[in-house]
């Protein structure tokens, strides 16, 4: 049974509360505009601090107020932040905005 | 057979040695634990060191221009080449070059200018189809994909399960059932251009080793002409048998480097660490761990570097490769596990490497052959063909 393939969790205010709340795990995230559309797919590494919680503390501290994020939970967060960025690229034509600017070496996926 | 280094062979371990502690190893710290890959800049400023010490291309022949390394030679320098956290499936982050899949070398001269020597200059990639949904240790019985011959080509219809790089390959070999009656002898070896229409990477597969995902394919009524088919028709596991199992062995120097790399690790931390007022190196227990790690390592450093020396004199070594095999994964995977025992909990951790060989090399046992493949493979020949 495969993996669900795209992040499908309701959006989060990106606020200081909601992301004081994360699990100090490695896993990956989205940030997103007010309406949704993805702005940004970031992991948290090994050699985040406090995982997440440090990531989008970051994404919080630079981005402000009015941005909308959700998070997975995920030991293989380096393959799976590839996936997402993959499955992104087919979906939309291109990667998200943010990660256009300083893009890593990607494959190409068909996605079911 | 005497297996100790020559003088030359001395001399190339201790610059590859040399190589991983300053060059390799201090890049690696700054990349995350389960990176895979160098900054593009380091990559190739260390493409340049490699070349400049004449080992690029390490395993392309000589007489397509590699460097002239026999396979013993080529195993020591595999064992030192691992010995960092990134080692076991990408070892100095491939600056020594590639030589891209074992098969294309047989490929006839129009293929080769289109897939080898591309291949060999570095402008392109492959990944290696076999393994299906259905099965991978006995391949001849589980392919289900099928090549269906229609418009002067084929067309193939099917699925690949854990399918390394396919999604960055240029081109992959893929194995297809074109006989659907004569079992191992209807199999068909094809070249797939990654842009076929028809031709599909469905899904990463994550796995243990999360630093490298494998991938899902799929084929779609994929035509191609028959100038895609690698060697005969019907014939494709007569492609390159003897360099695929040529290949075993330095695929088990890799397990020992870096079960040596672990050993090495417990042996300074069980001097370092006290418990109950003694050094961990004092306890009967560290110590027996340590020396069933010196025994494992041992062990399949001898078993490969006889299959590689049998190799090198042109003499039989299917036997040998799989026992090379069998001796470097399991006793490799004994070793860094009692490394990481030794540790405690800082050996759990991801600030040391050896979190990562233990996932890795835990795969070492299924790929290239599972464990009980190799077995059967020894079984095979020690008890003669009645058991074919
Ligand atoms: C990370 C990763 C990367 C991979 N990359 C590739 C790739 O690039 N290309 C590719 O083609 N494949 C690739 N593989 C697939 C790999 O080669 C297969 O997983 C392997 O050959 C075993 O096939 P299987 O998984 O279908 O297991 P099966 O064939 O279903 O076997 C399951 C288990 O049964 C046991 N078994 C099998 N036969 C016997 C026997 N005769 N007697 C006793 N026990 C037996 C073994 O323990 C075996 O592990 C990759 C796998 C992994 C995990």
């Amino acid at each position: 049974m495969a993996l669900r393939l795209r992040l499908e969790k309701p959006w989060q205010p990106l606020t200081a509360e909601s992301v004081q709340r994360l699990p100090g795990q490695l896993g990956v995230y989205q940030v997103a505009d007010a309406k949704g559309a993805v702005l940004f797919i970031g992991q948290a590494g090994a050699r985040s601090p406090f995982g997440l919680r440090s990531e989008l503390q970051r994404e919080h501290r630079e981005r402000g107020d009015g941005c909308q994020f959700r998070v997975e939970v995920n030991q293989q967060y380096r393959t799976r932040w590839f996936e997402l960025l993959m499955v992104h690229k087919a979906d939309h034509g291109g990667l998200p905005p943010d990660n256009a600017k300083n893009p890593p070496p990607l494959g190409r996926l068909s996605p079911y | 057979m005497d297996f100790e280094p020559n003088q030359e062979q001395q001399m190339l371990i201790e610059q590859v040695r040399r190589f991983v502690r300053e060059e390799i190893i201090p890049l690696e710290a700054k990349l995350d634990p389960d990176a895979s890959e160098l900054d593009p800049a380091d990559h190739a400023r260390l493409v340049e060191k490699t070349k400049a010490m004449g080992l690029f291309g390490i395993d392309i022949p000589k007489e397509y221009g590699g460097p002239d390394i026999d396979i013993v030679t080529r195993v020591l320098l595999a064992i030192e080449m691992a010995q960092h956290r990134a080692g076991l499936y990408v070892p100095c982050y491939g600056t020594f070059g590639g030589a891209g899949l074992a098969q294309i070398f047989e490929a006839n001269e129009d293929q080769k200018e289109r897939y080898l020597y591309p291949t060999l200059r570095g402008e392109k990639k492959a990944f290696f189809g076999l393994t299906e949904p259905s099965g991978g240790s006995d391949p001849a019985g589980a392919i289900q994909t099928r090549a269906e011959r229609r418009d002067n080509g084929w067309v193939l219809n099917g699925a690949k399960l854990y399918i390394s790089n396919a999604d960055r390959a240029q081109y992959g070999i893929v194995f297809a059932r074109t006989d659907s009656s004569k079992g191992r002898a209807g199999i068909t070896c094809f070249i797939i251009d990654s842009d076929t229409p028809g031709f599909h990477v469905r899904r990463v597969v994550h796995t243990l080793r999360s630093s490298h995902y494998a991938t899902e394919l799929e084929f779609k009524d994929c035509w191609v002409s028959d100038h895609q088919v690698l060697g005969e028709v019907n014939k494709g596991f007569a492609v390159a048998n003897d360099r695929l199992t040529r290949q075993r062995i330095p695929y088990a120097a890799g397990c020992i480097g870096v079960a040596i790399a672990a050993h090495e690790m417990a042996i300074e931390w069980a001097k370092m660490r006290s418990t109950f007022g003694e050094k961990l190196s004092h306890r009967q227990a560290v110590q027996w761990m340590l020396v069933d790690n010196e025994i494992d390592i041992r062990t399949a450093r001898h078993f490969t570097l006889e299959a590689a020396e049998k190799a090198r004199r042109g003499l039989p070594f299917k036997i040998e490769a799989s026992i090379a095999k069998l001796t470097a994964s399991e006793g490799g995977g004994r070793v860094v596990d009692r490394a990481m025992q030794i540790h405690g909990g800082m050996g759990m951790t991801k600030d040391l490497p050896l979190e990562r060989w233990y996932r890795e090399m835990r795969i070492r046992r299924v790929g290239e052959g599972p464990s009980e493949v190799q077995r059967m493979v020894i079984a095979r020949e020690i008890l003669g063909s009645n058991l074919r």
